[in-house]
């Protein structure tokens, strides 16, 4: 069997997470690759261990989590939610409530981890069954408009709570992420920066540490899902609801399945961006972050755990390249170095220069910020029309090219 | 708890006026929430997709009146015989064709290469598009708040206790006009086109119809009802100060009001944009003084309106169920 590894021979052949000796090398590399880029040892990408990159990495791996929740129920189930920006919040106003410090004007448990992440997930998946039956009765795009329904009813609530949420302003502070078995000094503190095992660790890199071991956690858990009969069941209603009813499916159980999972991930993913950020406001769970999830899995490729994570990457990455990609066009433009010419047309660097982007606010162009939105926006379209599979899509085209390089099939 | 709040208040003095007022500016707002559904009516019928760009067309109607009628004085310049009000309402007329030349610009561009693909996948385009219109008009416009000219001032009818603006009654009027224009529409040859296509588009092509004519159409019209929308949301004295960034947000309150009504239902739209306004405004003026309801409840009344209807009618009052097929 050597050599040909799309010949299978039994079903769990065929269903092993990595059935090929290249793929085992490429995801050892990749597991390699990771856990040494915070400690700046890596080649050319050492500059990813410092405390702003770790930053946006750390916010991405939390955004992963959340991802891969909507692209079980978006993906693998077919029920299009705008509401996951709401499934968040409850997770994250479980976990302050549950691990938070109490105040003059706010409630807070004060207990630890182990108990306010846990419930975090379970509360906002007990919230998703209670949406569910909704999710039963109306079908495809009314869904859409419910779960769209869910962000602004959650907004009100979250402002008007103040007790939970914080002032609408100000916000209030999560738990920091550290371990304690109960009240009182952590064991472990992933949140400040001090040497483990005689490595010096800025707090980010610990935070990341602990955000990449749930991150493989949850990844494998939805592989596992999809691969198996629940999965199975939710991709029949996703294709054909009437025909997966005929063979059997549980049309009803499975979304509500798939709600309670795709929440559970929400929730958790709620309550560690609260734990990541320290502090947030109300507006934070508004339908821009629930688009931001809609985008990631679009992008990535639906249906898929590696599009989604690539997805998460490109998504929460392009901010932050589109501005340093800006300031170093700004900065040729000023210099007038060999790209002067693009960067002149490009860029306004002044309240009187013409130009696309702007690095200052009150420049004629868009912000870097606008940017991103605009950018966001161009490319839902250009995936959504060219490329329905997303990057996944491109990786696969990519790879079986090279599968019979030099013959073209 | 609600109804003996409601009793309590109502036999307060004044209550008739109070309750006028909130009825008068409750169908206009109501007129508002109803032509944007329409808009968003239209272009689903005919074209099976969900414009989530409604509220960022709406907008950009808005800011083009701001943009013909004050920056520009577009065609006024050239008319200056003409009394203000009728300089102000052909700037706003050229806004609004602006506007549906936008529409047929986005649906050639974007909608266009995406028919017989999934309702889900078009509907997420047109939230791409809605970032990119809000975002790009924002910054052209600025942040603050942006006057449109005020053709009707603060002027008011007044009845005893019970005032209505001037502009309250343009809009219902401006309202009535476009659903009887649309009528006419219908039943003209392009109208009838128009809803072969939303009954069967391959019968409808088969008859020789131009799909893609109707679908250019479809979406002029229906941008140019948003922009008609967006305007009387924002002109004075309903947007006190004008068009802002939070203009586009209106059309996620006129969203219940197409759900009530049902997705693909003319009728519902107009009949599901009352309801809104009006369980809006009511709720603004007699639940407003309630603590424990807190800040923003009228802001959400139509959405837990909508979840109430969707539970009971899952297709909305007058939707068209779905048949499924084995």
């Amino acid at each position: 069997m050597r050599g040909r590894p799309l010949l299978f021979t039994s079903y769990p052949s065929e269903m092993k997470l990595l059935p090929t000796t290249t793929k085992r090398v490429s995801m050892a590399l990749l597991l390699v690759i990771v856990i040494l880029l915070p400690l700046h040892a890596l080649p050319f990408l050492g500059f990813l261990g410092d405390s702003d990159w770790l930053l946006i990495i750390d916010r991405m791996l939390v955004f992963a989590i959340a991802a891969l929740g909507l692209n079980l129920l978006t993906g693998v189930a077919g029920q299009v939610s705008l509401g996951h920006a709401f499934f968040m919040a409850v997770g994250a106003y479980t976990a302050v409530l549950l691990g938070g410090v109490s105040g003059n004007t706010i409630w807070g448990l004060g207990l630890p981890i182990w108990i306010w992440l846990p419930a975090a997930g379970a509360m906002a998946a007990l919230v998703g069954i209670l949406v569910a039956p909704t999710a039963v009765r109306v079908r495809g795009l009314y869904l859409a408009f419910v779960t769209l329904g869910l962000v602004f009813i959650g907004q009100y609530l979250w402002r008007n709570l103040g007790r939970i949420a914080g002032g609408p302003t100000t916000g209030r502070d999560w738990p920091p992420l550290e371990f304690a078995l109960w009240r009182g000094d952590p064991i472990i503190s992933f949140s400040t920066d001090s040497s483990w095992f005689g490595i010096e660790m800025i707090r980010s890199a610990k935070t990341y540490y602990v955000l990449l071991g749930l991150v493989i956690v949850f990844a494998v858990l939805a592989k596992n899902l999809m691969r198996t009969r629940i999965g199975r069941s939710w991709a029949s209603i996703r294709d054909r609801d009437i025909a997966a009813e005929v063979m059997g499916v549980a049309e009803a159980k499975g979304k509500t399945q798939a709600f309670a999972v795709s929440s559970f991930y929400a929730g958790i993913a709620g309550a560690l961006m609260g734990a990541v950020f320290g502090r947030l406001i109300p507006e934070t769970w508004d339908l821009l972050l629930s688009i931001e999830f809609i985008a990631i899995i679009l992008i990535g490729g639906a249906g898929t755990i590696t599009g989604t994570l690539l997805g998460t990457v490109f998504v929460v990455m392009l901010p932050r390249v589109v501005e340093e990609l800006t300031l170093w066009l700004a900065n040729q433009a000023e210099t007038g170095g060999a790209f002067a010419w693009i960067a002149d047309f490009f860029v306004a660097t002044g309240s009187d220069d013409f130009g696309f982007i702007s690095t200052s606010a009150a420049g004629p162009g868009l912000s870097i910020f606008q940017l991103n939105i605009v950018l966001f926006g161009v490319l839902i379209i250009v995936f959504l029309i060219a490329e329905p599979l997303g990057l996944y899509g491109i990786w696969i085209r990519v790879r079986n090219y090279w599968k019979g390089w030099p013959f073209t099939y | 708890m609600i109804a003996a709040l409601v009793i309590a208040q109502a036999v307060t003095p004044n209550a008739i006026d109070k309750f006028g007022n909130a009825l008068a500016s409750g169908i206009a707002l109501g007129a508002i929430y109803a032509i944007l559904a329409l808009g968003f009516v239209i272009i689903f019928k005919a074209t099976q997709v969900v414009n989530f760009a409604h509220g960022g067309i709406a907008a950009f109607g808005a800011y083009m009146v701001v943009y013909f009628a004050t920056v520009l004085n577009v065609p006024g310049r050239w008319l200056s015989f003409l009394p203000f009000g009728v300089q102000w309402t052909l700037s706003a007329i050229l806004a609004i064709l602006v506007t549906a030349l936008l529409g047929v610009i986005i649906e050639r561009i974007v909608i266009r290469p995406m028919i017989g693909k999934a309702l889900f996948a078009v509907a997420m385009i047109t939230l791409g598009v809605d970032l990119i219109i809000r975002t790009i008009t924002v910054d052209y416009m600025g942040n603050q708040s942006r006057g449109l000219g005020d053709p009707w001032g603060a002027g008011v009818f007044v009845f005893g206790g019970i005032r209505i603006a001037h502009t309250q009654v343009v809009t219902v009027l401006v309202a009535m006009i476009a659903v009887g224009l649309l009528a006419w529409f219908f039943r003209t040859r392009t109208g009838t086109a128009m809803r072969a296509t939303a009954f069967d588009q391959e019968a409808a092509m088969a008859q020789g119809i131009s799909v893609g004519k109707v679908f250019a159409i479809a979406w002029g019209i229906g941008a140019a009802l948003a922009a008609i929308g967006g305007i009387f949301s924002s002109v004075f004295p309903r947007g006190a100060a004008g068009v802002t960034p939070f203009t586009a947000l209106i059309a996620f309150r006129a969203f219940p009001a197409v759900i009530i009504g049902g997705l693909d239902s003319i009728s519902g739209a107009i009949v599901g944009g009352m309801l809104v306004g009006l369980a809006e405004v009511f709720a603004a003026s007699y639940l407003g003084s309630v603590s424990w309801l807190g800040t923003g409840f009228a802001g959400i009344v139509a959405w837990l309106l909508m979840m109430a209807v969707l539970l009971i009618k899952p297709y909305g009052i007058f939707g068209t169920e779905e048949v499924r097929r084995v």
